[in-house]
């Protein structure tokens, strides 16, 4: 029968091993901040225009429906270029770049993502002269997106 | 990719009118994150850039990344203000381009 000291290191040692694998696993939040700066030239985004549809949880990460849209006109001298879709907790942070024209007639995008684990997902928007709008929406996953064995 | 990717759009719209197009194409979007039984790393392979032009013009394109689901669905609008011939790329890791097209009528 396992002692008291035994079982407590059990499960410190579980903990750290799982510690250890997310952090070799995941985009910690600051990688996902680098790729927002990196998007930006290190601009700080705006709040507002962007609105995020993710569904608050989920129980499979592998085919998870992500809609992103901006309030912004989308004229031949104003219009919303880019959409950068960055994850603060799969193995690396960056997942979508949207790219659009005034010929796309909104900003908008629907696509279906992986989500290795609970995590937020950020969303910046560049306007055609060179402004930057940010969201973000937290998403709780049961099973990840398989990225391990 | 194995199957023609499929694509969803209007027939026919009114001059200026915001259309919606669908597609869905088929591919593992292999992310090389994986491990194979024997504890290999499965190589990565995915479609990494999507594009749609309308008259030769880009509407819409995405830049995908491993956390792309398998069989990449995209939903976008496109404003249409004439009638012309949407064109669709799909670019593999592998090189490898799947092309489409669907035309519009315009009124």
């Amino acid at each position: 029968m396992a002692t008291r000291r035994e079982i407590i290191a059990l499960a410190a040692g579980g903990a750290a091993a799982a510690w250890l694998d997310a952090k070799s696993s995941s985009a910690a939040p600051h990688e996902a901040a680098a790729a927002v700066a990196e998007f930006t030239g290190g601009k700080s985004p705006e709040r507002g225009k962007v609105t995020i549809e993710l569904p608050d949880a989920v129980e499979d990460g592998s085919s998870v429906p992500l809609a992103v849209a901006v309030d912004h006109p989308m004229e031949a001298d104003n219009f919303i270029s880019d959409i950068l879709v960055v994850s603060e907790g799969n193995p690396r942070p960056a997942v979508a770049t949207f790219r659009f024209t005034p010929l796309s007639g909104r900003a908008q995008a629907t696509t279906r993502i992986r989500l290795a684990g609970s995590q937020t997902i950020i969303v910046v928007a560049k306007t055609s002269d060179g402004r930057f709008f940010r969201a973000q929406k937290p998403v709780q996953v049961t099973i990840g997106a398989c990225t391990g064995t | 990719m194995t199957e023609k990717p499929r694509i969803r759009l209007p027939k026919r719209a009114r001059k200026g009118e915001i259309i919606q197009i669908r597609t869905l194409a088929s591919h593992v979007m292999e992310s090389g994150f994986r491990r194979d039984r024997a504890g290999n790393v499965v190589p990565r392979k995915i479609i990494n850039r999507f594009t749609c032009t309308f008259n030769d013009r880009p509407v819409f394109a995405c830049d995908l990344e491993p956390a792309i689901a398998a069989n990449p669905y995209f939903e976008f609008s496109v404003k249409v203000t004439e009638n012309g011939t949407f064109k669709f790329s799909w670019v593999d890791d592998d090189g490898t381009v799947v092309t489409a097209e669907e035309a519009i009528i315009v009124r």
